[in-house]
């Protein structure tokens, strides 16, 4: 174990530990663009700079390895300094619609302008002016609020392997592309969304959440993905009694916030207008609507009347454990061992 | 192996290609040139149906070159020389003449295989929905533990389940033959011990398979069908066979969300919450379990499968008084050993388990056959390659085999009904070859007919590299082309799985 100081708190760490994740073991949070534990370190975005004593330059903690006897500080003039001129670059071509923006709450650009009273730019560059791909109808990519972080040009090409967006160009033309500057629709991409969920800022939007909620007012509700046998863990947005979003969860056992398009896109199937609201039974060849009384009355009377073994039943692999358990015992208890699912299928 | 995991389990897909990245060998075996191919080491573009010819010809290679692991078989396997003498004739050459696959790709693949220090098969529908499958299962059985690769991490067989709860419907005892946790109704220390928890009496007889229980519809045996969250109108083979049976069935229960193909023939329906609608779990292809939680309200009066069933029991005189889920878990527990260990706050606190657990200090299984196999040594069983039930002839001279896509789930009844998957993806397309495009006359986008003996659809055509020539490929998510009245219901004899991967059809031009 290897032993530093940060902001006046000592803290013991491996050795092959960063700077970063030493600050993370104390509780210190340090702002961060570029970084991801699951994805290669590049340390491009400056802004997870730190103060080490005796060195000369500021540091980038996330990748800086610690070092005995280290003493940092993570919120000194020089750091606060160098992160607002940082802030103060990448706001000055920044669109700053932040009213409308659906990022506003969740966008890190805008909580570290908040915390280092950063309102507006004092250099006046100029604005970018990219096309909007909104072709595809799974999320909206807006190039001008991109701050080339690269998270999802890594998550594409490691996470995913689709390797479908790139950087492109360099200097103040540099940006985020799919092959030959195409719309997304065109390239290798899968829609898998965990490019939308990595970036900071308000660059990648998922349609459907357009204008449904702010993220201080959705409840957050993990659970399972209801598709295939992977058994992802999302986390769904809600706000009322409406899902207005998805999203990888992060803790998942399974799958480490990870998505593919039917899991992170694929759940307002939950209020199509087709859903099945009420009992229907069949009267002169038509199924009309019916009371939940009814209708299992008549269910109860019709079992009654056949032999246990003429009774069937199939169980089915989208319901829960419980409700597979209870369906076997109904049908076993009434004499029928004639249980099976799509399991075959 | 005959999985097209990108498209049907795609984070799975994610970490095999990132384990590639990170040095490990790939080999692919499948009938199409799928995505995983672009990755492979050793690609083998096997003819659709000749799986088990496949794994005899690399078993046979293991063998013959030495490089079996055989301390494995001595100590924990039984029944390797008749396995031994059953794959001597499938030598590469052999093989190729029946796969199509070159011997060299036989060996290379063996070898790569056999050398790993540990290696992993994963498989699908590819390997079971045929006459034989259950035949190439026990092939891939017989290959893993020539190897030794059972038993320690990232090795063994792993059957991707297809649905998020597929496992768990079949360890809740889903299943005609057995209770909850793979416990035989023939049993009678099982049946005795279900008879006294449930205060019921019991049957002992096995019952019947999906199959069978259509069938039996047919033939007056089965009177009364109820199905729960199950659409066996679009995905069983031979469609025309089970309408056949749901029309006639006297009496059809169908519980769900939507009112699918299969519901709208039914004579009650009713209204079914969905996932984020309720609480309870799932347990995912890992043998995981993990909570499914609430997140709204079901629409209108739509109610819990779980409330529903306890509704119907107490109608039915049952006296059922779960208070939710929780207390339905806790008798599952209870009455299953594997789940023994698992509770909800367990669930909640460790964030999933995988079972066997069988006491509430035990970490959960990460592999199963440690040490030691269930059933005591592992035995190999040798196996024989069959051809498809269904072969080409000149008036059928292609063959259809069927699948899924990425954006779409199954029947389609959730994913058509989500406007961003459905707007994505909205239609059916029949892969074809370019050879076979070319022979017909046929363009990208063309309207083609595609016939077996059982049926015929209309479908565009994907003139594509992706399949061989010879062979078709379509989905079953769309309704407007419900692929199965084209398949074969013709079952495997053990599993009674149809063989939906393959079967004879011609192909024309419309128009
Ligand atoms: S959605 Fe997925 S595949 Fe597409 S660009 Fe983003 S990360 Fe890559
Ligand atoms: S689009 Fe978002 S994630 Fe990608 S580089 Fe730009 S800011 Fe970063
Ligand atoms: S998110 Fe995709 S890979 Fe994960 S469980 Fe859902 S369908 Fe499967």
């Amino acid at each position: 174990m290897v032993s530093l100081t940060i902001n006046g708190q000592s803290v013991e760490v491996e050795p092959e530990a960063t700077i970063l994740q030493a600050a993370e073991k104390l509780g210190i949070f340090i702002p961060t663009f570029c970084y991801d534990p699951e994805l290669t370190l590049v340390g491009a975005c400056r802004m997870c700079v730190v103060e080490v004593e005796k060195a000369r330059a500021l540091m980038a903690s996330c990748c800086t390895p610690v070092m005995d006897g280290m003493v940092v500080h993570t919120e000194s003039e020089r750091v606060i300094a160098a992160r607002k001129e940082n802030l103060n670059l990448l706001i000055a071509n920044h669109p700053l619609d932040c009213l409308t923006c659906e990022k506003t709450g969740a966008c890190r650009l805008q909580d570290y302008c908040y915390q280092y009273g950063i309102s507006e730019s004092d250099y006046h560059g100029d604005k970018k002016d990219y096309e909007l791909d909104d072709t595809n109808p799974f999320f909206i990519r807006n190039m001008n609020k991109c701050i080339l972080c690269g998270l999802c040009v890594r998550t594409c090409h490691e996470i995913n392997g689709a390797g479908a967006v790139e950087f492109m160009n360099r200097g103040f033309d540099s940006k985020v592309t799919a092959a030959f500057d195409d719309p997304l629709e065109n390239s290798s991409c899968v829609f898998c969304g965990m490019c939308v969920d990595a970036c900071p800022v308000g660059a990648l939007t998922p349609k459907h959440g357009i204008g449904k909620g702010r993220p201080w007012e959705l409840k957050r509700v993990k659970t399972v993905c209801p598709y295939c046998g992977t058994g992802c863990g999302l986390e769904l947005y809600v706000k009322g009694n409406t899902v207005v979003g998805a999203k990888g969860d992060v803790t998942s056992p399974a799958s480490r916030g990870q998505t593919c398009v039917k899991g992170r896109f694929g759940f307002d199937f939950l209020q199509s207008p087709e859903r099945l609201k009420s009992p229907l039974i069949r009267k002169n060849g038509e199924l009309v609507e019916s009371s939940w009384d009814e209708a299992l009355d008549l269910i109860a009377k019709k079992f009654k009347e056949v032999k246990g073994t003429e009774l069937a039943g199939l169980a089915s692999a989208r319901v829960t454990n419980e409700e597979n358990y209870l369906f076997q015992k109904l049908l076993r208890s009434l004499g029928s061992n004639n249980v099976d699912h799509c399991a075959r299928l | 192996m005959g999985s097209n995991t990108t498209e049907t389990h795609p984070v799975l897909g994610y970490r095999m290609k990132m384990a590639k990245k990170k040095g490990a060998s790939l080999i692919v075996a499948d009938p199409r040139k799928i995505e995983l191919a672009d990755h492979a080491d050793v690609f083998l573009q096997l003819r659709p149906g000749t799986n088990e010819a496949l794994i005899n010809g690399i078993i046979n290679v293991i063998i013959e070159e030495r490089l079996s692991d055989d301390q494995f078989i001595a100590e924990r396997t039984e029944g390797y020389e008749e396995m031994a003498a059953a794959v001597k004739k499938y030598t590469p050459e052999y093989v190729e003449g029946i796969t199509g696959v070159a011997a060299g790709d036989i060996r290379k693949a063996a070898r790569l295989y056999a050398g790993a220090e540990s290696a992993g098969i994963y498989y699908t529908m590819g390997i079971t929905q045929h006459t034989n499958g259950t035949n190439t299962v026990m092939a891939i059985a017989n290959l893993a533990m020539v190897t030794g690769n059972m038993g320690k991490p990232s090795s063994g067989i792993n059957p991707l389940r297809g649905q998020n709860n597929v496992q768990g419907a079949c360890d809740m005892g889903g299943l005609p033959v057995v209770f909850t946790g793979y416990q035989r109704v023939d049993n009678e220390a099982a049946l005795s011990k279900f008879e006294k928890a449930w205060g019921v009496k019991l049957n002992s007889r096995p019952g019947l398979t999906v199959t069978e229980i259509m069938d039996g519809i047919l033939n007056g045996e089965i009177k009364a069908l109820y199905v729960m969250g199950e659409n066996p109108a679009l995905s069983d083979a031979n469609i025309h066979h089970v309408m056949e049976a749901l029309e006639k069935v006297e009496f059809l229960v169908v519980q769900d969300i939507f009112l699918t193909e299969t519901a709208a023939k039914a004579d009650v329906v009713l209204p079914a919450a969905a996932f984020a609608e309720k609480v309870g779990t799932f347990s995912n292809t890992e043998r995981r379990v993990q909570m499914v939680r609430k997140a709204v309200n079901a629409p209108g009066e739509a109610k819990a499968d779980w409330l529903i069933l306890q509704e119907l029991a107490n109608k039915l005189g049952m006296e059922w008084h779960y208070e939710g889920p929780d207390h339905i878990f806790q008798e599952i527990a209870q009455l299953t050993p594997a789940y023994a260990g698992i509770s909800y706050q367990r669930l909640e606190q460790e964030g999933g388990l995988q079972w066997p657990c069988p006491s509430a200090d035990h970490p959960g299984t990460l592999y199963l056959h440690e040490g030691q196999f269930s059933r005591g040594k592992g035995l190999f069983t040798p196996v024989e390659y069959l051809p498809p039930a269904e072969e080409t002839d000149q008036e059928y001279p292609l063959v259809l085999t069927t699948g899924r896509n990425l954006y779409h789930y199954h029947t389609g009844s959730m994913t058509r009904q989500s406007k961003p998957l459905n707007a994505f993806k909205p239609e059916e397309f029949a892969q074809i070859s370019r050879e076979d495009a070319d022979r017909l006359g046929i363009k990208n986008g063309d309207l083609v007919k595609v016939s077996s003996r059982r049926g015929e659809v209309e479908v565009k055509a994907d003139v594509t590299e992706v399949v061989p020539t010879g062979v078709i490929f379509m989905t079953f998510h769309y309704h407007e082309v419900p692929v199965n009245v084209l398949t074969n219901n013709q079952v495997d004899p053990i599993a009674k799985i149809p063989e939906l991967k393959v079967c004879a059809v011609k192909l024309e031009k419309v128009g």
